[in-house]
């Protein structure tokens, strides 16, 4: 096994409930998820799956009163995030771990300057180790930010509001912010996917740039299979509130075990042609009474009554792949 | 429905449409949407329109359907001038050509029930009994594989792909004989988006339909398109049927958009062009580059790029580029993939 | 979950798709526990029933019911508040609490009438003016309502009000004649904005009528801030009517109203506090109760995640 330093976010076990009108949404049902130190990740999965959920719990950003987490733990460098005082959030908040929202232009505040807005984030990282900045350092640390992102002329971004950028600029001003202290964990959930190709591609690629400079970690969540097999080193793919399948990028693609995995490769369309596969039949299932064993069983071709019984444990088929479901114990 | 002589049941001429938003010393300012687009569509094909944003492909989309009409150029369905906004239009016009749009929540009433959503076209353009209303109804709900008790639901209560399956059965309720699609599955997931594409795909085969599909999905054009053109700031760089464009993609912006595509196959892989890094943002339709629009992204660029908007050249039987590369007779063969 | 094969019959069709009862009473549960996260929303709605059913009830439930009429007693007048008057006696001997019971029935009438003849109108030349946006329509309605509306509104309904014989049913005209542009001015932002939606445009597209877009495609759509509107308008309604019997229009005694009753109480301040102030707080209950029932119904009406 590994050592423990290497290990830089563990989700165990997170089990995530709405309070709504008629009971709970149960929507996270023991998520499994772990990061390593310039490690690459990708989270997979469509609409509804939990990922947005499971971010919003690292970061302690679920809407408060109505929320619930009756089991399990999220590990950062060894400490409870669950279990840490506001003040050690806030620290969290600010220097360890950055998230870059989907869609730049509600992430940025339409009536503050980029100046203002990534001034802000940097004043508030330095604050919080009792120092203050000067006006005109902070002017030097915003600029500098802003190159980073590769933002062209920089000090002259600083006097502009978001709405004068365009989309992809927006999103290189939100990476900005995100790296603008020395993070160790950047979340970004579905980069440029407002954006177009050519724009999302570029981001992408600056993102990947960055974490390699930094030395830093990135969960990448998103819906686009292709996307994960270019910028992660492993993925994990969620399906309604679980962890179905992980391996390493190139082996996940290449041996794929998991009939969700399976079925979601098989529904993208191909560059080479040949025609989309049907899909996978069903619905996903109805978190306010979930079924009580895997919750993919109502559409998995090869459900059995073992499936219905109790959700399936996590099965290694090869080094670093991990499947859960009773098909792989077979 | 007649067949007129050649097999054309939609073609643009030199199609423009441009958007008045204000003016300054030297005039007045204008969007070039869709800037001299000549394309046409055969009866019972998919013609695939790609490109980013500020291409021009939904107001092309917006100006068959009857949303604006044209600024210059002709618009042809079966031979007829349809370049007129929808409210001037013959009902039966309105009956022919339908549209899906892109995100079925708001293209859904959401205080109306299916019911009330589907009835409204089975109203105007059949000659349908109130007593057979319903049966109707549950037809076209069929034909998209919902069960009949869908009709009392709302939209909110629906999922994104059930909802986009509505909005399909409604542009279905009228029987028309063309189908303006745009973006129709970008807003659903792609285990969903199988599920509605095949749905439509069976849908053309049995009832005989002609599709002017839109995306700026590349991947999804390739499977669902037999003909592909690709726009750039409100001109056609390229046109080619489904299998060439992506073997033998000729404009640079082609080359560019299809090397940027997320792949998840090694097969896929090969098959792309090599990597063009684009440069750059894509220009702005306000005030376009002089010359050929793409000239200022473009890695191949000429002289003569910033001067002369070139001339489409037909390269070969139905491929048809425009750029600087292709028309000067000598260069031809030079810089392909 | 296919349920239909061919073959089917007709009356089948007819039996299985029975139609489910309205929407409204099937969420009924849940339309509540929206209303109700706000406990607020829910002494809104208590202070409501209970001013409701007290003006409903008004004869059984006021200690003395014969007071709120033609009543004089000069030996008991301006007792201070005790058991047998909760809010103690006015000048001419009445019991205040009952007087302020019966005042409900008058203040309640009021804006359900104002109400009912105001939203209708006004509602119908905001939808017609929204669609018609920048076409002479919308500048001649808009302008006429924009004229209303730049009369101070108290103004307007004393002015009107005093032209008029004072009774009850000259106030109500007088307020519905202010009332009206307020919700052509809604109807007209949110008419205009729907109006650009996508399900319009494709209801046009096909061919709908604009008798057909106005009221089945975007009238539907603005019920929410309708309702809204008209629950929190209750409270104001009445408070514009209490306005117009303090200055002694509208109600005319011996027929009880709140504004009237602060009036007259108001030139025994300070030493009979009672005679005002009770009638007052009542006018401030009605107003926090409809304003806090009507912060529920938005939060009920809202459209949330689907």
């Amino acid at each position: 096994m590994e050592t423990k330093e290497n290990i830089l976010l563990n989700i165990k076990n997170l089990h995530v409930w709405y309070r709504v009108y008629g009971g709970y949404l149960k929507v996270l049902n023991g998520v499994n998820l772990i990061v390593r130190k310039g490690e690459r990740v990708g989270l997979v999965g469509e609409a509804g799956c939990g990922k947005t959920t499971t971010m919003k719990s690292i970061l302690q950003i679920l809407p408060p009163g109505d929320f619930l987490i009756p089991k399990g733990e999220i590990y950062y460098k060894g400490k409870d995030i669950l279990k840490m005082s506001f003040s050690e959030i806030q620290r969290l908040r600010s220097k360890e771990i950055a998230m870059i929202f989907q869609d730049p232009t509600t992430a940025l505040n339409p009536v503050f300057t980029i100046g203002t807005q990534i001034g802000d984030v940097i004043k508030y990282s330095i604050a919080l180790e009792e120092k203050k900045v000067h006006k005109e350092k902070l002017k030097i640390l915003s600029a500098r930010a802003l190159k980073e992102a590769y933002l062209p002329d920089p000090e002259r971004m600083l006097v502009n509001y978001p709405f004068q950028l365009s989309g992809g600029m927006r999103q290189r001003t939100c990476i900005a912010m995100a790296i603008s202290s020395s993070r160790n964990l950047l979340i970004a959930d579905e980069p440029g996917t407002s954006l177009d190709v050519t724009i999302q591609d570029q981001i992408l690629h600056l993102l990947k740039e960055i974490v390699e400079k930094m030395g830093a970690s990135i969960i990448l969540i998103t819906h686009s299979l292709g996307v994960a097999r270019e910028m992660t080193d492993r993925i994990y793919v969620m399906y309604a509130g679980t962890i179905v399948e992980t391996a390493l990028t190139k082996d996940l693609f290449q041996n794929p075990v998991h009939p969700y995995t399976k079925g979601l490769l098989a529904s993208v369309p191909k560059l080479s042609g040949g025609g989309i596969a049907r899909g996978i039949p069903g619905r996903i299932p109805d978190y306010l009474n979930p079924p009580q064993g895997c919750r993919f069983q109502s559409r998995c071709e090869h459900a059995t009554s073992s499936c219905a019984e109790n959700p399936p444990q996590f099965v290694e088929v090869e080094k670093g792949h991990l499947v859960a479901c009773y098909l792989a114990q077979r | 429905m007649t067949q007129p002589g050649n097999n054309e049941i939609l073609k643009a001429v030199n199609l423009k449409k441009y958007f008045r938003i204000g003016k300054n010393k030297k005039g007045p300012i204008f969007v070039r949407a869709v800037d001299g687009v000549n394309f046409s569509i055969k009866y019972g094909e998919t013609l695939g329109l790609v490109g980013e944003s500020g291409s021009g492909k939904s107001t092309i989309a917006y100006t068959v359907v009857g949303m604006y009409h044209p600024t210059s150029g002709q618009i042809l369905f079966k031979d007829q001038n349809i370049g007129m906004e929808a409210v001037r239009r013959s009902l039966s016009l309105k009956k022919e050509i339908q549209i899906v749009f892109q995100d079925p929540s708001s293209s859904l009433n959401p205080e109306q029930t299916v019911e009330q959503i589907l009835s409204l076209p089975l109203r105007i353009h059949t000659r349908t009994s109130k007593r057979q209303f319903r049966e109707k109804m549950v037809e076209l709900l069929e034909k998209v594989e919902l069960p009949s008790d869908y009709l009392y639901k709302l939209p909110p209560s629906i999922g994104g792909g059930e909802k986009q399956m509505v909005a399909i059965a409604r542009a279905l309720a009228s029987n028309p004989s063309l189908i303006v699609l745009d973006e129709p599955t970008s807003a659903l997931d792609v285990s969903i988006q199988a599920k509605v594409i095949n749905k439509l795909m069976n849908l053309q085969k049995e009832l005989n339909l002609t599709y002017l599909f839109i995306t700026h999905d590349l991947s999804l054009e390739r499977n669902v398109a037999s003909r592909i053109a690709i726009m750039y700031l409100g001109k056609i760089c390229e046109v080619a049927d489904a299998a060439t464009f992506f073997e033998k993609p000729l404009h640079p912006y082609t080359q560019m958009l299809i090397s940027s595509v997320p792949v998840i196959t090694e097969e896929e892989e090969k098959l792309k062009p090599k990597k063009i890094v684009s440069i750059g943002e894509i220009g702005s339709p306000v005030n376009p580059p002089s010359g050929c629009s793409f000239h200022p992204r473009c890695p191949y660029r000429m002289p003569i790029c910033s001067e002369v908007d070139p001339e489409m050249i037909e390269v070969s039987p139905g491929h048809i580029v425009r750029c600087h590369l292709f028309s000067m007779p000598e260069k031809t063969g030079s810089k392909e993939v | 979950m296919r349920n239909l094969s061919g073959g089917q019959s007709n009356s089948s069709i007819a039996v299985s798709l029975a139609r489910p009862k309205s929407l409204f009473w099937t969420n009924l549960g849940r339309n509540w526990y929206k209303f109700s996260r706000n406990p607020l929303s829910i002494i809104g709605l208590v202070i409501v029933l209970v001013i409701i059913i007290s003006a409903v009830f008004a004869p059984w439930i006021a200690p003395y019911p014969e007071q709120a009429g033609p009543f004089v007693d000069f030996e008991n007048a301006g007792q201070p508040p005790s058991l047998q008057h909760l809010c103690g006696t006015d000048n001419m001997g009445r019991d205040i609490f009952s007087r302020i019971i019966f005042a409900f029935r008058g203040a309640l009438i009021m804006a359900i009438v104002v109400l009912a003849l105001a939203v209708p109108p006004g509602v119908l030349l905001g939808l017609i003016a929204g669609y018609f946006q920048g076409g002479w329509i919308d500048t001649v309605i808009m302008r006429i309502t924009d004229i209303f509306l730049a009369v101070p509104p108290l103004i307007l309904a004393l002015a009107v009000a005093s032209v008029l014989e004072p009774n009850l049913m000259n106030a109500m005209i007088a307020v519905t004649v202010m009332w009206w542009p307020w919700y052509t001015r809604l109807l007209y932002g949110t008419a205009s904005s729907i109006k650009n939606e996508y399900f319009v445009i494709a209801a046009e597209l096909t061919g709908a009528g604009k008798f057909h877009i106005i009221f089945r495609e975007i009238l539907p759509n603005c019920l929410s801030p309708i309702f809204t509107k008209i629950a929190l308008d209750v409270g104001w309604v009445i408070l514009i009517g209490a306005s117009l019997s303090f200055v002694g229009l509208g109600q005319q005694p011996p027929t009880p109203a709140l504004g009237q009753m602060v009036s007259d109480g108001a030139r025994y301040m300070p030493i009979f506090w009672w005679m005002t102030i009770f009638p007052a707080l009542a006018i401030v209950l009605i107003l926090l109760g409809f304003n806090l029932m009507g912060d529920g119904i938005r939060d009920m009406l809202e459209r949330g995640m689907g």
